[in-house]
């Protein structure tokens, strides 16, 4: 083998949330070592969120990530609801999934045009894709704004929404809002449709390879904010005993926490949801999934892009299906009475289980707070990935083909290091 | 003429100030095609000391990294520019600086905490460089980057909103949530530039857009009392997003013991 030495810098991987890089050794034609380095600084939300009122949950968890701030008000408000023992009914449970319906859409749309798919149409970023594809990055453009608008419906704005409460929200919209929206989204269809189909239709990397699913699953619908936690090597619990199974790990070279099942390396997301749940589609989309030919449960990591797509898809059926008949109620929130007690939420973040547990005293003030995000439990997966990946197509390769290979399979993922508390420098170093 | 550069960077936040140019949607093409964008890590251009106009810089000073980086890109830019709370105040970890906490809670979050390089106190990047331009927020909205960069590019030194969400609540003609309904609502200290957002949808505002221009937070203070808020809930109320602004410090800090105890 070669034993020429090399080292490269690249100064941040890019088109990620958040911060961090690469290290990568190899000598002798081996890779000798390879870890993520997180250094997106810690910012103690488990900690300062001790001594808060309940009703500050929901405004402080969101700040942990810009992109998916839904996902955290929607795991902390069932979580503070568990410890209360509140049910906040029908009306509500409907407008969460339709909330969560708009940062799914947002979210996907952002990663899959702005992130993810310059990859694969061989650009650095979005701005130079646009040039060339311009149809292909307004389309998104246009699905990532009605995201968006999905999220202002019942939050007001999109990053940060102030609408969510425990118990339900401060205000319904009025019918006529909720009128304007199903327009859009009904708009919007043809969109998703042929988003889903140029998605399948992209040459993607064929990567095959063995790995665990873990996702929420629902009796009959597909998981948003309800649901066990399942894999696809036959687990089944609670989300109360996710600790029971799941351990996490805290390893020098990162700001992040890695999470384990029975002390091996899972997948949450897009992809894991899809696999774990494809008999729960919307009929529609399920019929818009076959059209693609690609067969689910899928073992090729790249397929995430085309379960984003389809993701983005169910998204929209499912605000039609709830806001079809809307009746605006009464009250948006039914009342709250703190009491003592241990509560536990867990929830679809847009890249993969989201998982809280609160302790709250009698006044409802939080005492214990442990918030485990999808891309802490997806990292030591992103690591095993990158070393089978980068061994498959070659460490011969020269070191910027190495590099953004290496990037690509990172990003497939589409890591939310603000969430894991934090992306990409790369320092190849051969000898 | 070559078109005006800019540069986005990230130092201590959730990413979510950035968001107001990548959901800009047509828009950040536009901007793409008006100025030419040196760095911005998210949108995947990577040139992190490249010489720029404007810097928009997004998150607090928190870790030693950080405070080297704050100092470069300073020195690399015409123009820097706070974007949201948590480069413009110190934002949501800020609440670390209350007690002096950093070196317990790393302690309790992190089994090998000789690994995390954090600073003593997360603070504003003022606290370390000059600000040309401060854009308050958290988030800050898109309507406000996007002015304040027209602006800037005109030569010409941004309009600041320093008025009260109260004025705005006016504007909207939305209902009084304090008088009506006996919320503890900080619109009265509390900058605009949110749309009154939270009045408008029945709550007390929460005060994420920082300090307004003259804030009578002693009289605010004694009114939340008197809406039977005890000592620990007022310091609750000036101690949350925006607890480093000096203004909100030193009201919340009048009724605050160590964390949040009213004991």
């Amino acid at each position: 083998m070669t034993e020429r030495s090399v080292s490269i810098h690249v100064p941040a991987m890019t088109r990620v949330e958040g911060e961090g890089s690469l290290r990568l050794r190899i000598e002798h034609g081996e890779i000798r070592e390879l870890a993520l380095d997180i250094f997106e600084p810690p910012r103690y939300f488990e900690k300062f969120l001790e001594g808060r009122r309940y009703h500050e949950v929901l405004d402080t968890v969101a700040r942990i990530c810009g992109i998916c701030p839904v996902a955290y008000q929607m795991s902390a408000a069932q979580a503070v609801e568990d410890a209360f023992g509140l049910e906040p009914g029908p009306w509500v449970r409907d407008m969460r999934r339709v909330f969560y319906c708009g940062e799914w859409l947002q979210s996907h749309a952002l990663h899959v045009h702005l992130l993810a798919a310059p990859d694969f149409l061989g650009f650095d970023s979005v701005v130079g894709m646009a040039a060339r594809h311009p149809e292909v990055v307004r389309r998104g453009l246009r699905l990532q704004g009605l995201g968006n608008a999905l999220i202002r419906l019942l939050g007001g704005r999109s990053v940060h929404p102030v609408g969510a409460s425990v118990g339900g929200f401060f205000r319904a919209p009025v019918e006529a809002e909720v009128g304007d929206m199903l327009e859009q989204l009904h708009a919007a269809l043809p969109d998703a449709h042929d988003l889903v189909l140029w998605a399948a239709a992209l040459k993607l990397p064929q990567d095959e390879q063995a790995f665990t699913s873990v996702a929420l699953r629902h009796d009959t619908d597909y998981p948003f904010a309800q649901g066990r936690i399942v894999s696809d090597d036959g687990l089944n619990i609670a989300i109360a005993q996710y600790g029971d199974h799941f351990v996490e790990e805290h390893r020098p070279h990162s700001t992040a926490l890695f999470s384990l099942l029975h002390g091996a390396p899972y997948l949450v997301g897009p992809l894991a949801r899809l696999n774990l749940n494809r008999d729960h589609l919307p009929a529609a989309s399920l019929t818009l999934l076959l059209q693609t030919g690609v067969v689910f449960p899928s073992s090729n990591m790249f397929h995430s892009l085309l379960a984003r797509t389809l993701e983005i898809h169910v998204a929209i059926v499912e605000a039609i299906r709830l806001l079809e008949n809307y009746r605006r109620p009464t009250a948006a929130q039914v009342a709250v009475t703190p009491r003592a007690g241990i509560g536990y939420g867990a929830t679809e973040a847009p890249r993969g289980l989201l998982w809280h547990r609160y302790e709250l005293d009698d006044r409802g003030i939080v005492r214990a707070a442990r918030i485990v995000p999808p891309t802490s439990q997806n990292q030591a997966r992103i690591e095993a990935d990158l070393r089978r990946s980068l061994l498959q197509y070659g460490l011969n390769r020269p070191d910027d083909k190495l590099r953004l290979r290496a990037e690509t399979v990172i990003r497939n993922y589409d890591p939310c290091i603000s969430c894991a508390t934090h992306f990409l420098k790369i320092g190849v170093t051969r000898r | 003429m070559d078109k005006p550069s800019i540069a986005v960077h990230k130092f201590s936040s959730c990413d979510g100030c950035q968001l107001a140019f990548l959901n800009a949607g047509e828009d950040l093409l536009k901007l793409a095609g008006l100025v030419d964008i040196r760095h911005f890590l998210e949108a995947g251009v990577a040139d992190e000391y490249a010489r720029v106009d404007i810097a928009f810089v997004e998150g607090s000073v928190s870790t030693t990294d950080e405070l080297t980086r704050i100092q470069r890109v300073r020195g690399c830019s015409r123009y820097l520019v706070t974007l949201g709370a948590c480069a413009t105040a110190g934002g949501l970890q800020a609440l670390r600086n209350l007690d002096g906490s950093n070196t317990a809670w790393k302690h309790a979050v992190y089994a090998q905490p000789g690994f995390i390089h954090t600073l003593d106190q997360a603070e504003p990047v003022s606290a370390h460089v000059k600000v040309d331009f401060e854009l308050w927020g958290c988030p800050v909205n898109g309507r406000q980057v996007l002015a304040a960069v027209q602006q800037l590019l005109f030569g010409v030194a941004p309009l600041e909103q320093r008025d009260k969400v109260c004025m705005e609540c006016k504007r909207q003609h939305a209902t009084c949530v304090m008088v009506t309904e006996g919320r503890p609502c900080l619109g009265p200290v509390t900058r605009t530039g949110c749309g009154a957002l939270c009045p408008r949808f029945g709550r007390d505002c929460y005060a994420c857009f920082g300090p307004a221009e003259n804030p009578n937070t002693a009289a605010l203070s004694r009114r939340l009392e008197g809406l039977g808020l005890a000592p620990a809930d007022v310091a609750r109320r000036f101690l949350f997003i925006n607890s480093h602004a000096p203004a909100f410090n030193e009201a919340g800090r009048q009724h605050y013991r160590q964390g949040f105890s009213d004991d």
